[in-house]
């Protein structure tokens, strides 16, 4: 503990970081953000159909519960988390449960994925609700009721919130920094939300504070959201909660990934093979916390989030939207798409997707739909060689050497890449944002991590191979040994036998006699057989080749019985 | 599926090629009016020579000839070594270096993005070392000049090396202020005495001194376009101001004074734009340093010490060598590193 103190009190010096606040290079994109908050956050209509993979989380995929044809009501668990790090999925509203089934999902590969498909019964009926007394329950129990409220992290990343509420007992967490930057273009839902639920948003707080034992709170908003600042300001000042503290940071791409906002707010910089947790800060999404105070002061799971739809489409706006509802319902509601629409981005344009459909369902990382076209985000030009110029480098905000990594890339010296801390990269996509040459960076490096990883799987499992085959060589090997030893051991023991037997041996004659007879009748037999087994088509032969088989006969015949006087002569049984 | 980030917001290669030579806009007005309009003969000729050559090691590389054509690259190497020359150095002279910068430094390393020299100081110094008597031979500026050449004048010298009836060569061209100091002073006369001849200016050479402001003026374009970053210039020229300053600090009348150093040669065209050139420099902050300050200490040493001049282009060569190691060395820590 104070050896970590020691190295973040160390690099805050030798940084200078704590009077630092401003994302190291980072870029600032047009924000394209005042066309979806000019209206309040909309409400769809339930659908009719509802589709829910069952991996919209990091982690293992949950475990489903009900049956096709089974009634379900809102709120229902229908899939319960599985193993340490998964996450349950509830049903958003009353219906029934039509298939269980693989069907297209929001993802960048565009494969098919399980999920449950739900048919809506338009009653939109709830389950039972259990509000729990929080403030009265000890963290365990707290934690276990979490498992399976469904709720992860709603900034994008998606991971189980329990997991990350489960505090480490090696150090304690003192700041609990609230992600409210929102920090890529278009995307507003996180500014909606604080304009509109504020003092909810501060509930949130309240639990994950108690929960993680922080004894301060900070929230980190860019200075392009003055309005929701305004109001958690506002919200703080009336919250039962001390130490709360909203801090505005300069607008600047990428604020908002997590290492960078706890180093802007509280001056540490995370070490970067350990967790934020380490340095005592662990750091959530404003909707998380909502969705936190909806589950323990409602008992209603994480059945919907706020999605930015905007882009060209006629009236960009936000909408709370239950988990599931296909895209489509979501263009429609925002008045549909304009002329020279090609494509869905899902997420931000920095880190986002293009969505291999509009029929894919909306998930809990889905944060923003974009409706695209060629005259918002342009293809771009072809691309050419890399001149060096360092822009890259200049807008990293993790300080690495993309143009190295890209040379090292290209030229699968995927060693080298490795060395040049490949996998410290965040792929916000800066580089390639600044690039001239319009390389397409951050591909490349995702290209390589896929391939490094899949080249150490593959030498793990070579690896066990290889002991494996070493393994049964060397078994091989023992038994050989181990044979050898044991009839090493038998003749010393026969030889002392033999010695102690021989007088009786000879003292056996007729026992010697019979055998040697069996013997001969053995041949006789074996003799006869082979006469009544001789070729069939010999009848007709000339006496000249009738002589020649004899001879051969005689010759095996002979041959055969060498081999059998040698054999009885090395039995060492037989031999005296 | 995914080709994200969707937005870019750079200059194309093309855009960052043609501000570079914007920014060298001053500094060829500032010629014409010095050494008269020949210089332009020289900048077309190498333009021309730089463009064919350029398409023709495309075309025999198989490579797409338009992008890379204009991608300008081939023409600021063009302007670079021309603006590197005597401003009436003959038609050949140019075509060579410039041939010998595209189709050797260039292409035959792999084009654009893969040379590990700099394609202008490679030609430059190849003429250099051939060509040194005509390397050496500047025009006197036209305020010195005993006789003054009309542009047709020029053009005739360049193409036909024929000067009008009765003009010598040595009525047009005299030494340079750093050859004619290096000269005089292994005549053992003090740089006082020598700084006092004709083509001595307040700072540097009378008229190229004009040249030289119109480079920091380019060169101050390029900074604030955000085209080059403050540490080449300034670690070069800083390094190479200390240098020259300890040394005419220790003894005034063997060395010359620092303004002076910053001033003549290709201290002003090399801090901001032959030094400068991304591909063949190094990229980290303090490998742009090192890099610079390399060059600096070469260069001053080669011009006091060395066999030439000036040591810009060799200097800038020889740390183009050193590129890979100073990079290799000089790797920023990492968010989260602690080293």
């Amino acid at each position: 503990m104070n050896a970590l103190l020691n190295i973040v009190h160390q690099v805050k010096n030798s940084f200078g970081l704590s009077t630092n606040n401003t994302v190291r290079g980072g870029v600032h994109p047009a924000e394209h953000k005042q066309e979806s908050t000019t209206l309040v956050i909309g409400s769809l209509p339930v659908p009719k159909r509802l589709v829910l993979p069952l991996r919209q989380h990091v982690g293992h995929l949950p475990k489903v519960l009900v049956t096709v044809g089974q009634h379900v009501l809102k709120g229902q668990l229908l899939a319960e988390a599985e193993g340490n790090i998964s996450a349950a999925i509830h049903a958003p509203t009353s219906g029934v449960v039509v298939a269980i089934q693989d069907a297209l999902i929001p993802h960048p590969s565009g494969l098919p994925d399980q999920c449950i498909v739900l048919e809506s019964d338009g009653q939109d009926t709830w389950g039972e609700r259990v509000a729990s007394d929080w403030r009265h329950l000890d963290q365990s129990a707290l934690l276990m009721a979490l498992r399976n409220s469904g709720i992860v992290g709603l900034g994008g990343a998606a991971f189980p919130t329990q997991i990350k509420l489960r505090t480490n007992s090696k150090v304690q967490i003192k700041t609990l920094v609230v992600n409210a930057a929102e920090c890529e273009p278009y995307i507003t839902c996180d500014d909606m939300l604080m304009r509109e639920r504020a003092a909810d948003i501060l509930k949130g707080v309240e639990i994950a504070q108690y929960l993680l034992g922080a004894e301060e709170c900070l929230i980190g908003i860019e200075d392009n959201k003055p309005e929701a600042a305004e109001a958690m300001r506002q919200a703080c000042a009336n919250s039962p909660v001390k130490n709360l503290q909203v801090v505005v940071v300069p607008t600047q791409y990428p604020s908002g990934d997590a290492r960078q906002l706890i180093r802007l707010l509280t001056g540490m910089e995370v070490p970067n093979d350990k967790r934020s947790t380490d340095v005592g800060v662990q750091c959530f999404n404003v909707a998380t916390l909502l969705a936190l105070h909806r589950y323990f002061d409602f008992g209603e799971p994480s059945l919907s989030r706020i999605v930015t739809m905007t882009g060209n489409v006629r009236k960009p706006r936000n909408y709370e939207v239950l988990f599931g509802t296909p895209v489509t319902d979501l263009i429609a509601a925002a008045g549909g798409a304009l002329d020279q629409t090609d494509d869905y981005i899902m997420g931000g344009p920095m880190m986002g997707f293009s969505l291999p459909s509009v029929d894919v369902p909306i998930t809990k990382a889905a944060n923003c739909i974009i409706a695209s076209s060629p005259q918002l985000f342009a293809p771009p030009p072809p691309a050419m060689p890399c001149i060096r110029c360092a822009r890259c480098a200049d807008v990293c905000p993790v300080s690495l050497q993309p143009q190295e990594l890209y040379w090292f890339s290209k030229s699968s010296n995927l060693e080298k890449a490795r060395d040049y801390k490949l996998f410290d990269c965040i792929e916000c996509g800066c580089c390639t944002y600044a690039c001239p040459s319009n390389i397409p960076l951050v591909q490349y490096y995702r290209f390589a991590k896929s391939e490094i990883i899949a080249q150490d799987r593959a030498k793990e499992a070579a690896d066990l191979a290889r002991e494996r085959n070493e393994f049964r060589l060397m078994r091989i090997e023992r038994e050989k040994q181990e044979r050898a030893q044991k009839h090493a051991q038998k003749a010393v023991g026969a030889q002392t036998e033999a010695a102690k037997e021989a007088p009786a041996v000879s003292a056996n004659p007729e026992a010697d006699a019979a055998k040697k007879a069996a013997i001969a009748a053995a041949i006789e037999r074996a003799k006869a057989q082979k006469a009544a087994a001789a070729p069939q088509n010999v009848e007709k032969v000339e006496p000249a080749v009738q002589a020649e088989i004899e001879k051969i006969d005689a010759r095996r015949d002979a041959a055969k019985q060498a081999v059998q006087a040698q054999l009885f002569e090395s039995d060492p049984q037989d031999n005296k | 599926m995914s080709r994200s980030p969707y937005l870019s917001s750079a200059p194309s290669v093309s855009v960052i090629m043609v501000k570079v030579m914007l920014a060298l806009i001053p500094a060829i007005a500032a010629y014409v009016w010095v050494y008269g309009a020949g210089i332009l003969i020289t900048l077309a000729l190498a333009s021309t020579t730089a463009l064919a050559a350029e398409a023709l090691m495309l075309k025999l590389r198989n490579r797409p000839i338009k992008p890379f054509l204009m991608d300008g690259s081939a023409l600021l190497t063009a302007w670079l070594l021309a603006l590197s020359l005597p401003p009436l150095a003959p038609w050949w002279l140019v075509v060579v270096g410039t041939l010998f910068a595209i189709v050797i430094a260039k292409h035959l390393y792999g084009g654009l993005g893969y040379n590990p020299f700099n394609p202008a100081m490679v030609g430059y110094a190849v003429l250099l070392i051939s060509f040194p008597v005509i390397m050496t031979h500047w025009p006197a500026p036209l305020e010195l000049a005993q006789a003054q050449l009309s542009f047709a004048e020029q053009y005739q010298f360049i193409f036909g090396a024929s000067l009008p009836s009765g003009v010598q060569v040595d009525a047009v061209s005299m030494a340079t202020p750093l050859d004619y100091l290096k000269t005089q002073l292994t005549l053992h006369h003090q740089v006082q005495d020598i700084t006092t001849a004709s083509q001595f200016g307040t700072f540097g050479a009378k008229g190229g001194e004009l040249v030289v402001w119109a480079y920091l003026l380019g060169g101050l374009y390029l900074l604030q376009q955000r085209l080059i970053t403050w540490h080449l210039p300034t670690a070069f020229l800083g390094a190479l101001a200390l240098m020259a300053g300890a040394f005419y600090l220790v003894d005034a009348n063997h060395f010359a004074s620092p303004v002076f150093h910053l001033f003549t040669g290709a201290s002003m065209l090399g801090a901001f734009f032959i030094i400068t050139d991304p591909v063949s420099g190094p990229t980290t902050p303090k490998g742009k340093l090192i890099f610079a300050i390399g060059i600096a200490v070469l260069t001053y040493l080669i011009r006091v010490y060395g066999g030439y001049p000036d040591g810009v282009a060799f200097s800038v060569l020889l740390m183009n060598m050193c590129v890979p190691l100073i990079d290799a060395w000089t790797q920023p820590r990492v968010f989260g590193h602690s080293k």
